[in-house]
């Protein structure tokens, strides 16, 4: 059968589209807090202030005769990331690992001039990256040191972890492993791999690509069932503490492993697709009712944490 | 009230509301639900002849006695060399021409265009008027109608049955009663002796009683003279009857013309003076119909509607209604079967364009069009322009790439192509920039997706705003709009599962 029925999704907990908007973005989700998470400047500055780690802002270029003072900042920094605050998809950001004299290196070894630095941020300032051509915002941010326990689960590109918090609930999880066909994106529909995460041990529990179930990596051949994601007992209240930052409802928070710093929040989402389910091979809806028939959801983050992990973590079998 | 609540609550008042007023105006002005429906509008041709006897002469015509039913669309009065003046008196209206000197046999015609109600309404009661008093007449004409008077209330209960018994002996002499002395008595000359003797029965017996013209409506008729009827009031209403075959009631297809015994026809200076009857059944469109008969009773639908505007202004709205109606197509495709489109409304706005376009064409225009210009765009982006130059410098290569396919058709004698010019250049600028973001961000195939999930649910639109039916609907039920919010409402509260979704999940939920 090419399609499924209604009632089958209906048993599996499915949230679709139309009730992911109409249910839970529009009812939950306060328009007002949504520049929150759509500029990253605006998150990274809430979420320093709520003392939630993220990578350190070094520097930020609002305006053109900024530009000529970055180089003096950047002197004192080997590697860092340049990036849009409004870019959305991975778009005008680069990444600076070394220098070499007066160059700077990426991560590929090709040197970049400080002219050429210069030019990328007047670039970003004047909305070449932002949706819609806004004028844009240049913030510049320490480097992530990416967890090589992620390296033979992904190919070129940076791994994440999405946890979709509601009511500052983590109510599931999963990583997004780039491939070859996904060409080290980690986006979902162009082929990258996501793998859904017990909530419980942080454990693997299932990985898709293109919608359908995968057990090994296509690039490197490992095996998913060994995914152990470290700092497990870190990740979830970090995730979860975004509602307290953010206002918002229902939003998925990205969560990076710094090697040193551990997890860190990348960026967050008013809007998370669904693809979280498919790659959990469970439905949303269940866990979602749940949190919204608690009689006392006001809890602190550790609190609900425990509770989450409690609800919606596997079971070891027997 | 929650959000939900309300949105029910709008919803069914705007279907409400929509869909009472089409039905009003379906019922009640006759605007045809169907596309081309066609009614029967009758041709009436009055032609009054007669001898003019070199003097000044004056002519006057009773016009017809229209009913609730009946709607005149326009009435022809023009006779050469002669001056025309109305003589109205209350529902009594008459036609007049003069003219100073006439000799010889003169026409004189009246022609009335007329739509007539398939259904005649029933009479409205009306008070009994005063009894007749009995006409003056010799006695032994007397003693003979007072015998038939006899005769006939001995065979009947009312009015009615009165009339009907008078009928069927009038048209049966052989039943005794010696009758043809009666029917050959000296008469009016302008009415039939039947009619005039069961008028004066009538009045001898105190029944109240009228004569009645009128014309039966057939299609091709030339010549016929006024048929009469007899009128009698039942202490209710007044009651038609046929005086031949007894039939009560309004006949079908039958234009009153006049009512009671004012002449039909007077003419002053002439002789031999005589008024025949042509009759043409013509097809009319009914919306033309609906529309005069709404004027004629100022039915404020009508009146505040778009026939009020310009035909100009017509033709835009006639085009704007259908907005909506790809607007519903959108939605239905996007939030129940989730196919992905580039921009919103885009394909409303490409459907529209096929529309002057024709639909082959207009594909083909727009995928060379966007094929060409996402080529070029790749090229500016290598040049890292801010997106308002971008974009405008890509509004200006489209423009070029209309002008350039113009002229080359035209050099061809691909006149089609020519139509190129319809396609809002800005849309299509705009839809080259983002499928060419789309192209570097998501790669080819999400291109492909997105831009032809915008073309099917354009041309899915396109098929339904140039239906006929659909056409019709909007244009002459803009009311149907408010269904249409209605419609749009509710579906903007679904929350179930998109089509697209039944597949994408089907794995997870079956596959394993």
């Amino acid at each position: 059968m090419f399609f499924t029925t209604p009632s089958k999704l209906r048993a599996h907990g499915m949230l679709g589209m139309n009730r992911r908007n109409v249910a839970y973005i529009s009812r939950y989700n306060n328009r007002r807090f949504y520049p929150l998470v759509d500029n990253k400047l605006k998150t990274k500055l809430v979420a320093e202030k709520a003392r939630a780690a993220t990578p350190r802002l070094l520097a930020v270029v609002e305006q053109q005769h900024q530009v000529n003072r970055l180089q003096q900042v950047l002197e004192l920094y080997s590697e860092f990331v340049i990036k849009p605050a409004q870019g959305s998809q991975g778009k005008g950001i680069l990444v600076i690992t070394g220098r070499d004299g007066d160059h700077y290196l990426k991560p590929s070894g090709e040197r970049v001039s400080p002219a050429e630095i210069s030019r990328h941020a007047s670039n970003i300032l004047s909305g070449l990256y932002s949706l819609g051509g806004k004028p844009d915002v240049a913030m510049v941010e320490s480097l992530v040191h990416f967890d090589h326990v992620f390296d033979e689960f992904s190919h070129e590109g940076v791994p994440d972890i999405r946890v979709i918090i509601f009511k500052g609930f983590p109510v599931m999880a999963m990583m997004r492993c780039s491939t070859k066909a996904s060409d080290g994106k980690a986006n979902l529909h162009q082929g990258a791999v996501g793998v859904g995460i017990d909530l419980a041990s942080g454990k693997a529990l299932h990985a898709v690509q293109h919608d359908r179930p995968v057990s090994h990596h296509p690039d490197t051949g490992a095996h998913f069932a060994t995914l152990q994601v470290p700092h497990w007992d870190r990740i979830l209240p970090l995730a979860a503490s975004s509602y307290e930052m953010t206002g918002l409802g229902y939003i998925g928070a990205d969560i990076v492993l710094d090697v040193h710093q551990g997890p860190m929040i990348l960026e967050l989402n008013a809007r998370p697709g669904l693809a979280v389910q498919i790659a959990n091979g469970t439905g949303l809806l269940p866990r979602l009712r749940a949190i919204e028939a608690l009689s006392h959801p006001d809890m602190e983050v550790a609190e609900r944490v425990t509770w989450a992990v409690e609800q919606f973590g596997e079971r070891p079998a027997g | 009230m929650n959000a939900r609540a309300q949105v029910y609550l709008l919803a069914m008042i705007c279907i409400v509301i929509g869909l009472g007023l089409t039905i009003y105006k379906r019922i009640e002005l006759g605007f045809p639900l169907l596309p081309g429906e066609q009614r029967p509008v009758w041709t009436v041709e009055a032609k009054v002849t007669f001898d003019a006897e070199d003097k000044p002469v004056k002519v006057s015509l009773a016009l017809p006695n229209t009913g609730p039913g009946d709607i005149i669309l326009s009435q022809d009065f023009t006779s050469p060399g002669y001056g025309f003046g109305w003589d109205g008196q209350g529902a009594e209206r008459r036609a007049e021409w003069a003219r100073r000197e006439a000799s010889g046999p003169q026409s004189i015609f009246y022609r009335l265009q007329l739509f007539h109600a398939a259904k005649n309404p029933a009479p409205p009661t009306s008070e009994a008027p005063e009894p007749p008093t009995a006409p003056e007449m010799d006695a032994s004409t007397r003693t003979a109608i007072n015998a038939v008077i006899d005769l006939v209330k001995e065979r009947s209960s009312d009015n009615k049955t009165f009339t009907n018994e008078l009928v069927r002996l009038i048209n049966n002499p052989g039943s005794g009663m010696n009758l043809s002395s009666l029917l050959n008595a000296p008469h009016d000359s302008t009415i039939d002796k039947k009619v005039y003797l069961m008028l004066r029965v009538l009045a001898t017996a105190g029944v109240p009683s009228r004569i009645v013209r009128g014309i039966k409506l057939e299609d091709g008729r030339r010549r016929v003279p006024l048929s009469e009827l007899v009128e009698i009031h039942d202490g209710k209403h007044w009651v038609l009857f046929n005086p031949t075959t007894g039939e009560t009631g309004h006949p079908e297809n039958f234009l009153l013309w006049q009512r009671g015994g004012v002449s039909l026809l007077d003419v002053e200076g002439g002789s031999n003076s005589r008024v025949t009857f042509s009759i043409i059944e013509n097809i009319r469109p009914a919306k033309a119909i609906a529309i005069a008969q709404g004027r004629e009773q100022q039915a404020t639908l009508v009146d505040f509607s778009i026939y009020s505007l310009p035909i100009e202004i017509q033709n835009t709205f006639k085009h704007i209604l259908l907005v909506p109606i790809g607007a519903l197509v959108v939605v239905l495709l996007r939030i129940l079967v989730g196919i992905k489109t580039s921009g919103t409304f885009m394909p409303i706005l490409i459907a529209l364009a096929l529309i002057q376009t024709t639909l082959f064409t207009g594909l083909a225009i727009f995928l060379i069009i966007v094929s060409i210009g996402l080529w070029i765009r790749s090229y500016l982006s290598n040049l890292n322009l801010l997106l308002v130059a971008r974009i405008s410098a890509v509004v200006i290569v489209v423009i070029l790439l209309m002008a350039a396919m113009s002229i080359l058709s035209n050099k061809l004698g691909l006149t089609q192509a020519l139509t190129v010019t319809f396609f809002p250049m800005i849309i299509l600028a705009w839809t080259i920039e983002r499928m060419s973001i789309l192209w570097e961000e998501d790669g080819p195939k999400e291109v492909v997706m997105q831009g032809g999930g915008s073309l099917l649910v354009a041309v899915i639109a396109y098929l339904a705003m140039t239906n006929r039916l659909v056409e019709h609907l909007t244009f002459n039920f803009p009311e149907l709009l408010l269904v249409l919010l209605g419609i749009i409402l509710l579906v903007g509260q679904y929350t179930g599962y998109r089509l697209s979704e039944l597949r994408r999940f089907q794995p997870m939920v079956e596959g394993r």
